[in-house]
């Protein structure tokens, strides 16, 4: 975390602080050195030979990075030099086991479909979106203004697989997809961006009523009753998406990453007790009330009661990981085939057996260095939309992962969620390499030293519209 | 905002340590209890993937792996078919493997430690891993002879080499095909295992080592033992043999079978007795010499209770609880608790035969490599030494007198001398009898002794046992040139 030595303010006046360009770009060679080192493995182990499209696949996943690195290094030159190049790698690391499960499916002849390369075309497009993203968006707290807007677009995004027949939004008893014409979209992936958006700048406007206005019982500081009402809101909203789209993952995503941003923005504890027991109360009633819900948590309880029903895809991910143990069966040493819907949800617990709990752990800290440069961008920068919506941001990539790889893993309920970055599916890479060229754009001005003429000093907690009016 | 936001650094550490432990948990607390898991199929298919290791007798390979075209590289086959099917098992996709199919597992699929050095060698040559091969100490034919003298009876039948404790057949009866078992077709393999599990006796059980029955006189030999140990008696010793004897302490009476007479005079010498099997001399034998010295000598021939690791883990044997003396009298003659498996009979004979030593009975003769290289060779051992030398030669000489004058005349070899004991060990009210048969050959110099365990023959041990036994022996005998 950011210690002050680190914290860029801290440099002494006149200096200008070190922008990392070429530390990224030796960072990024490395993670496409390793993404190429273990398609390789892959390629040798299964079939015997390097397959011809690897120097295809390899020139154009670097090509990708180059054009991501110039573009940060032309249009956001102070970016934090950790984010990309993390997400490289992960990337990487997801190329190459979908393709190693691709490889599977053509062994068993079960399938003749390669989803590697449609995956390799998703992340281009989600490059192209973080190139525009960077390029278009010169202030991150241009997006404040558009706040309302993109509230409204994530609420009708979220809603609209709820409203939309089971047979174009419902995979696996989650009704959280759109399919249309060959091309399944998660639009929830999207919405969860626009309404973190919305989220950092409604509290930023709101957070001084939302913080003082209040009582003071039994040492917490109580909310007045009337200021109950966004959480409430949001909490209504996350228990109908539990209910009409049976999708545990985006409730919980939804709800923990609001009542976080709440707690970041009025620095009281109370909403986060508040929060927990408004969810705790909710997911209880649903559990009384729905039949799925019920089934869902009582495979999750017990997994291995249900080995042949609803527990079959988490005891067939257990016995991966546990097949894997400490070192793995090596890339494609294993059977992570034999785990239904590896390539998106269990990817997780593919890396596991293959790569084995370092492996696993491996990847599990490089999302943290994901999450917590991103924490840290909030830290530093100097304003109070652009913190929160950082924090928002990194906290959600966080608490994505925890849900996902809680669930393969038995710590909580099963969800639909995907593993960002590494899993198999369009909406969610694509979302997240939105997400990340907001992170890139706000640490690239948390870290750029402040312009010579020094700004009219603009209190923090002030409304962003005036900021923005400069 | 800071505050709250380092705070949610340090959850986000904590929430993730918390994904780190439970991924330490399954993958390191858990992970054999999750890879052995019957319902994880990937070892499994690891191993199929392997040219697992060949079974082999006398040069043929009675268990080997074929390549096929689907996804399971390799086919198990028995081209013996049901001949060996109570010593190999099976190896089967839906119901794991049986008897040295997973007794040896870890040699046949190659990840035995003695074939590591040639394991870290296929890495880097890039060969493709394959099994070890297990050579049986099996006799072809002593197999063949076995088989052909169950055929049509439940029963069972163990030879050894007295001198080695090496296992020179082993036979079970009804037999089942292993390869219906263990081929890449589950709805077949259902199918058969179905009709496996339709008929009364399950042809799966190995009724040689993995169960125990009543050994009725069969036991007669280890009273003997026990009555010669003690110094007091000897084969020409004048025991009570009475028609009928009532057990201490009951108004039960004990009755020879058939309700015949042993002796005219109510008395007979050792060696009459048990070459005429007499049941009241027996039972008056076992309380005289009383409940220690009995159990102690079943217990030095291996009746302790306790399996043994042959290398499949058999049932044990024991002489079970003696609560009186009349239940000793009736434990003296084989009956009430005492129980053997025909193995355990089997190593009855040897121990005799092999001047009092009992030798461990071992069915792996060698292990070998991929290329044959022997990497290891079996090292006979003795187990215990129930009787000297000296008792085992008054047991021969009786044994051979129960097959030239007595009860087991059916097992008598022309040209041979034979030592056995006969057994017939009731079961239940109008439930046919067990019929039992132990002996060696030749007497003055044994080669293999035999145990033939028929189950519900309804006749004696003498007219349906020893007959097997005999021809047993002989095809042994005659293989060798003898």
């Amino acid at each position: 975390m950011a210690g002050p030595t680190t914290d860029p303010r801290a440099a002494a006046p006149g200096t200008v602080p070190p922008k990392r360009r070429n530390t990224e770009l030796a960072l990024l060679g490395f993670a496409v050195l390793i993404t190429l080192a273990a398609q390789s493995i892959v390629d040798i182990t299964i079939t015997g030979s390097l397959r011809a499209e690897l120097a295809t696949f390899g020139g154009w996943f670097a090509a990708l990075w180059v054009v991501v690195h110039l573009v940060v290094r032309r249009f956001a030159p102070y970016a934090d030099p950790l984010l990309l190049p993390a997400v490289a790698v992960l990337t990487g690391l997801g190329l190459t086991m979908i393709h190693r499960l691709d490889l599977a499916g053509l062994q068993d002849g079960e399938t003749t479909r390669e989803d590697a390369p449609v995956q390799l075309l998703w992340a281009t497009i989600g490059v192209v979106l973080f190139v525009a993203v960077v390029v278009v968006l010169r202030d991150h707290r241009v997006l404040s203004r558009f706040a309302y807007t993109l509230g409204l677009v994530g609420l009708v995004l979220l809603a609209l697989p709820a409203v939309l027949p089971a047979s174009i939004s419902e995979v696996y008893g989650a009704k959280i997809w759109i399919r249309v014409a060959g091309f399944s979209i998660q639009p929830g992936e999207f919405a969860k961006i626009c309404l973190i958006v919305f989220f950092a700048a409604y509290l930023v406007d709101k957070r001084d009523v939302l913080a003082l206005a209040s009582r003071r019982v039994a040492g917490l500081e109580i909310p007045r009753a009337r200021d109950l009402g966004p959480v409430l809101a949001v909490w209504v909203v996350s228990i109908l998406v539990l209910v009409f789209e049976r999708d545990l993952g985006s409730s919980l995503l939804l709800f923990g990453i609001f009542v976080v941003m709440l707690y970041v923005a009025t620095e009281r504890a109370s909403w986060l007790l508040i929060g927990l027991g408004l969810f705790a109360g909710g997911a209880f009633i649903a559990y009384q009330v729905f039949g799925h819900v019920q089934v869902r948590v009582d495979t999750w309880l017990d997994p291995f009661a249900y080995r042949d029903e609803g527990g079959y895809q988490l005891v067939q991910s257990l016995f991966g990981l546990g097949t894997g143990g400490l070192f793995g069966a090596g890339l494609g040493g294993g059977r992570p085939d034999q785990v239904p819907v590896a390539k998106s949800d269990f990817i997780a617990s593919a890396l596991g057996e293959e790569l084995g709990l370092f492996g696993l752990v491996a990847v599990i800290v490089i999302y943290l260095v994901l999450v917590e440069r991103g924490l840290r961008t909030s830290l530093v920068v100097r304003d109070a939309f652009g913190k929160l919506l950082a924090g928002g941001l990194a906290f959600a990539v966080a608490w994505q992962l925890f849900v996902v790889l809680g669930g393969v893993t038995g710590l909580l309920p099963l969800t639909g969620l995907t593993t960002p970055f590494v899993a198999y599916g369009g909406s969610s890479l694509v979302a997240n390499f939105g997400l990340v060229a907001i992170l890139v754009r706000i640490s690239d001005a948390a870290r750029r030293p402040a312009a010579p003429p020094a700004p009219p000093k603009t209190a923090i907690g002030e409304a962003p519209t005036e900021v923005v009016s400069r | 905002m800071n505050a709250p936001l380092r705070r949610v650094a340090i959850s986000v550490l904590v929430l993730f340590t918390l994904l780190i432990v439970n991924v330490n948990y399954i993958q390191v607390v858990r992970s054999d209890e999750l890879r052995e898991d019957s319902g994880n199929t990937r070892v499994l298919t690891e191993e199929y993937s392997r040219e697992r290791g060949s079974i082999v007798v006398d040069g043929t390979e009675v268990a080997l792996s074929v390549p096929t075209q689907d996804t399971l590289k390799y086919l198990r086959q028995y081209p013996q078919g049901p001949v060996y099917a109570a010593v190999t098992g099976y190896y089967s996709l839906l119901y794991n493997s049986a008897q040295m199919e997973r007794a040896v597992n870890d040699v046949l699929a190659g990840s035995d430690a003695r074939l590591f050095t040639r394991r870290i060698a296929d890495l880097f040559t890039g060969r493709d891993p394959a099994g070890g091969d297990v050579v049986l100490t099996l006799d072809a034919g002593v197999q063949e002879a076995a088989m052909a003298g169950l055929e049509g009876v439940t029963g069972a039948v163990v030879a050894l080499d007295p001198s080695t404790g090496a296992v020179l057949g082993m036979a079970s009866t009804p037999t089942y095909d292993p390869a219906q078992l263990s081929s890449h077709d589950p709805d077949a393999i259902r199918a058969y295992a179905a009709e496996l599990d339709a008929q009364e006796q399950d042809p799966r059980l190995n009724r040689a080592t993995q169960d125990n029955y009543p050994p009725g006189s069969v036991f007669k030999v280890i009273v003997s033992a026990a009555a010669l140990s003690t110094g007091e008696y000897t084969p020409d010793t004048v025991i009570p043999a009475p028609d009928l004897l009532t057990l201490p302490g009951t108004s039960t009476t004990l009755e020879n079978f058939g309700g015949s007479s042993c002796s005219s005079s109510q008395e007979q010498s050792l060696i009459d007795a048990l070459t005429i099997s007499c049941n009241t001399a027996f039972a008056q034998l076992g309380i005289d010499l009383g409940e220690d010295r009995v159990r102690e000598m079943a217990e030095a021939f291996g009746m302790d209770g306790e399996g043994l690791e042959i290398p499949m883990t058999t049932a044990g044997s024991s002489v079970g609880d003696i609560e009186s003396e009349a239940a000793l009298g009736q434990s003296s003659i084989g009956q009430r608790d005492v129980r053997m498996t025909p193995l355990q009979a089997a190593m009855v004979a040897s121990a005799v035969a092999n001047d009092g030593t009992l030798m461990t009975p071992y069915l792996v003769d060698q292990v070998r490599a991929p290329d044959l290289t022997v990497i290891d060779q079996a090292d006979p051992e003795e187990l215990s030494e129930p009787v000297t030398p000296e008792v085992a030669g008054q047991l021969t000489e009786m044994m051979e007198s129960v097959v030239a004058n007595g009860s087991g005349r059916a097992a008598r070899i022309p040209g041979t001398a034979v030592a056995g004991k006969t057994g017939t060990a009731q079961v239940a009210e109008d439930v046919p009898d067990h019929n039992w048969f132990i002996g060696f050959a030749p007497a003055d110099d044994p080669r293999i002794a035999v145990a033939v365990f028929v189950a519900n023959g309804g006749g004696t041990g003498g007219d349906v046992s020893a007959p097997i036994a005999g021809d047993v022996m002989q095809a042994y005998l005659e293989g060798q040139g003898g």
